[in-house]
């Protein structure tokens, strides 16, 4: 499919035209939510929101507690439906809607690591990240055992389980764990990775370790993640997104949307003044 | 375009234009649990309609036997209509049935098995729920929990053994001689009977009361306790709040115990000692539904003994689903009120 | 209120805090001894007679010493077997149904009908095995036995999946489907495999309940003196067993009643304590 770029559809981003935000919008789009609008029952949480994840680039959701970062970033993969959630609006990727499309089928091209990790307590380590693969057919012992090596070095796990795939899942530490999910989520070969707060859970080392993973895995991968934490934000993406009560106030490039924010609210947020 | 350019950020919105209402559009997405929302998979579908078959299975499980109970009575239900309530007369050569004597039997057992249980369940409760420390609590309601597995048999078993003499020998004599001027605690001096029924399932049904007791005491939130304490009510005084607050559910606590009470066999049927006469002492023997279902089943000889014997089963069928239908929706209510 | 009826009001108040707390002290030791005074008395009048050959052994007759309870045993598992085979699977599918699909109101039905179901007595279960099988078939049989015990299963068993069920982190299922794999599987290879233990003992609960069934064997399975497998004919079952010898006049007899009823109290416990321990240590809740 081709990606769209600006002169296909109206801009995606934000109606006041700046240069910077032309600049967001004539970057190719893997994915983009359009005038989604987001419930659960009749708590009205994503309000309206157009954004687009560039292909290749990590795009960091920002904004206070219970702003709806969550939640926008699961209606992206389908997983808000899960939870009890409708909406309307449409989610494209690669220009399809994907709320047209089998929830499975999109499932497994737009991957989700989760804030707790959640490795599958029955199975070992090799297990885990074949379970993706396994679940959905695969039986060649070669193949899964290669996607798992690759997965696991993906996720800079492998040096340190190589000796022990056997062992438990729940035998590793935290940040091992999450290590873990995300080679597990690499190994059924997504196109783009969301991640929910993957370093909230986790102490300083790991969160460092999982920050590096991020900017290796940009090279073959669509990431958006949600953090509360600015400086992550700012250490790790490259294009930022605002969210405040369920709206999107501001999209920029990283180093803009930190240094000059067009937006009070915005720089409100991250100066500190809330939130 | 630029008309057509989707308002995002809080300051463009206002330029919106049109009066579009978003509430008005049908949802995309209608959700359904665990994202099975227009799921085009074929293994969902299957899964789903498999596990719901199942399910309306057992749902209609209770009707097809209340079909099969109401067709094998058919033949008593015909010839003897309601009398069959109300006629002592049980006589298998002559064709001629009447219910009276064991629903008498089984009513009397229940109501003695009741007075005894209820005060016990509800102190036991109570103690589980208000006064217990926290370490006790558990070791004790498992022990309350294994008095409800133990089988009838068993209880039966113990109950001719120990229980009828030890009637025969104490509880009788004793009652005879301090309560003697009422005739109600007076009677046959054998130890079988509605006495002794009404002991054993006294027993029986202690575990269901106390354990739904306490789940509904608990249930009530501590704000209540912590109203009245704070008001200088001791322990007990905070305790009669809570119960008051747990009326219904004691209620339906009481009522479900009640069913059990009705239907029980092996231990009555071993300690009642079998009589059809209808009797007010509950010392003298009498005769439960479920026990003469028991003893004289596989002997019945006629179709329509069989179908008399049927239908005592259809009556206590219908008792106990009506029993614990109402019981089971007052304690959900009671709960469901508490643990909002 | 002066200070000296205050002190009147709250000795008399005292008091009667003390009294009713020690009567509900009084009523909880009331309530736990018949089950220490039962299995006791059963342990001490049946454990002399469990031996070897009790399990072996065909019932001899009268006078004669060193029977068993062989057939009865054997026909017990029978009949528990195949009522198993019959009612789990129904059991634990309606489970799973209401696990995963039962938030709406025929779910709330199918679990009310559930309770209603575990409230009737078993011998109208009885009675209805009879009416279903033995009158078409038109003799006893240990079929007609099986058909009771699996109805007794049904209720207990939907229940403990439903809730075992539910009781797996949610967090396991997004993970699956964030995987992209299909909710059915997600439920059978993921949910399903976690819940295994609980389930299992659930299951374990079911069948004890049904195990420790007199009642509706009586004119089903009717009762078997002699050594029979066949599901066609009546059947001896362990609980019978102890009812026809509890009511004979003879003590060998009865002996052999309490042994048999030692080693069914023995069997029953034995389950329940272990549905206590899984369900306990599992997930860290002190279940009721």
């Amino acid at each position: 499919m081709e990606l769209e770029t600006l002169e296909e559809l109206p801009s995606p981003t934000m109606e006041n035209t700046t240069s910077n935000q032309r600049k967001i919008a004539t970057v190719p789009q893997k994915m983009i939510a359009k005038e989604l609008n987001c419930y659960f029952g009749k708590s009205h949480a994503i309000k309206n929101v157009t954004l687009g994840i560039p292909t290749g680039q990590v795009l960091a959701i920002i904004g206070p507690s219970g702003c709806g970062k969550s939640t926008f970033l699961r209606s992206l993969n389908r997983m808000h439906e899960v939870a009890g959630g409708t909406l309307t609006g449409e989610v494209l990727l690669d220009g399809k809607n994907v709320y047209d499309s089998d929830p499975v089928v999109v499932r497994r091209r737009v991957g989700m690591v989760f804030q707790k990790a959640n490795p599958f307590p029955t199975m070992s380590i090799f297990d885990n990240v074949a379970a993706g693969l396994r679940l959905n057919g695969t039986r060649d012992k070669n193949k899964i055992a290669e996607v798992v090596e690759r997965s696991l070095k993906q996720s800079a796990l492998w040096e340190e389980v190589r000796d022990s795939l056997n062992k438990s899942g729940m035998s590793l530490s935290g940040g091992q764990q999450q290590r873990l999910c995300i080679a597990r989520t690499l190994a059924v070969d997504p196109e783009v990775v969301l991640m929910d707060e993957p370093a909230s859970a986790l102490d300083p080392i790991s969160t460092a370790k999982i920050e590096e993973l991020i900017y290796d895995l940009k090279k073959s991968y669509t990431i958006a993640i949600v953090t509360h934490n600015m400086q992550q934000a700012a250490r790790v993406s490259d294009y930022t997104a605002f969210f405040y009560m369920g709206e999107l106030i501001e999209v920029d490039d990283t180093k803009t949307m930190f240094t000059a924010p067009q937006i009070k609210r915005t720089e409100d947020y991250i100066t500190g003044r809330f939130g | 375009m630029q008309t057509n350019i989707p308002q995002t950020t809080a300051e463009g919105r206002q330029q919106q234009t049109g009066g579009r209402d978003q509430k008005s559009e049908p949802p995309v997405v209608v959700s359904t649990q665990n994202g099975t929302a227009r799921s085009t998979n074929v293994g969902d579908v299957v899964f789903k309609n498999l596990t719901l078959l199942f399910a309306a299975g057992v749902f209609s499980l209770v009707f097809v036997m209340a079909y099969f109970m109401y067709k094998g009575s058919s033949l008593s239900i015909a010839k003897f209509g309601w009398s069959f309530l109300w006629t002592s007369v049980w006589d298998p050569v002559k064709g001629d049935f009447g219910a009276l004597p064991y629903i008498f039997g089984t009513i009397v057992s229940s109501i003695v098995a009741l007075a005894i249980a209820l005060p016990l369940s509800v102190g036991v409760a109570m103690f589980l729920s208000e006064l217990s420390p926290r370490w006790l609590e558990t070791p004790v309601s498992f022990m309350v929990e294994l008095l409800a597995a133990i089988p009838s048999i068993v209880y039966g078993l113990w109950g001719m053994f120990v229980l009828v003499p030890f009637v025969r020998t104490y509880v009788g004599p004793f009652l005879s001689k301090h309560a003697g001027f009422i005739p109600l605690f007076t009677g046959a001096p054998y130890g079988f009977g509605m006495l002794t029924a009404g002991i054993i399932l006294a027993i029986m049904i202690l575990p269901i009361i106390t354990s739904i007791s306490r789940d509904v005491m608990i249930a009530i939130p501590n704000s209540q306790r912590e109203g009245a304490l704070a008001l200088g009510a001791t322990k007990w005084e905070t305790t009669k709040i809570v119960l008051s607050n747990a009326k219904s559910g004691i209620a339906g606590a009481t009522m479900l115990g009640l069913g059990r009470a009705l239907g029980e066999t092996m231990a009555v049927t071993l300690v009642i000692g079998n009589s059809s006469k209808i009797s007010f002492h509950l010392l003298d023997p009498g005769y439960s539904m479920a026990s003469v279902i028991a003893n004289e089943f596989s002997e019945a000889t006629t179709d329509l003994y069989l179908s008399a014997l049927i239908e005592i089963g259809l009556l206590l069928f219908a008792v106990t689903i009506i029993l614990n239908a109402v019981a089971r929706l007052i304690v959900w209510s009671v709960t469901k009120r508490f643990s909002q | 209120m002066t200070s000296e009826s205050n002190a009147g009001v709250d000795r008399w108040r005292k008091f009667k805090n003390a009294f009713m707390i020690s009567l509900s002290l009084f009523s909880a030791v009331l309530v736990i001894a018949p089950l220490f005074i039962i299995f006791g008395y059963t342990l001490s009048r049946g454990i002399g007679s469990v031996n070897v050959d009790f399990f072996i052994h065909m019932p001899k007759p009268v006078g004669e010493s060193g029977g068993g309870m062989a057939n009865a045993i054997v026909g017990s598992l029978i009949m528990i077997g195949v009522g198993s085979l019959i009612g789990l699977p129904i059991g634990i599918i309606a489970g799973i149904y209401l696990a995963e699909f039962g938030k709406n109101p025929f779910g709330a039905a199918v679990r009310f009908m559930s309770d209603v179901l575990s409230g009737i007595p078993s011998i109208v279960v009885g009675v209805v095995a009879y009416v279903i099988v033995v009158l078409p078939m038109k003799h006893f049989s240990g079929f007609a036995g099986s058909v009771a015990l699996a109805i007794l299963m049904i209720p207990t068993v939907t229940r403990t999946t439903e809730e075992m069920i539910l009781l797996v982190p949610h967090s396991l299922r997004e993970a699956s489907l964030a995987l992209g794999v299909p909710s059915w599987k997600t439920t059978i290879r993921v949910i399903l495999p976690v819940a295994t233990k609980g389930i299992t003992t659930g299951i374990l609960l079911g069948i004890a309940r049904a195990a420790g069934e007199t009642a509706p064997l009586l004119f089903t399975a009717l009762g078997n003196r002699f050594w029979s497998t066949s599901l066609n004919q009546p059947m001896a079952s362990l609980t019978v067993f102890i009812y026809d010898y509890a009511k004979a006049p003879f003590d060998d007899w009865n002996r052999q009643a309490w042994a048999a009823a030692f080693v069914l109290i023995c069997i029953v416990f034995l389950v329940n304590i272990l549905f206590r321990l899984v369900t306990r240590s599992r997930y860290g809740i002190g279940n009721t």
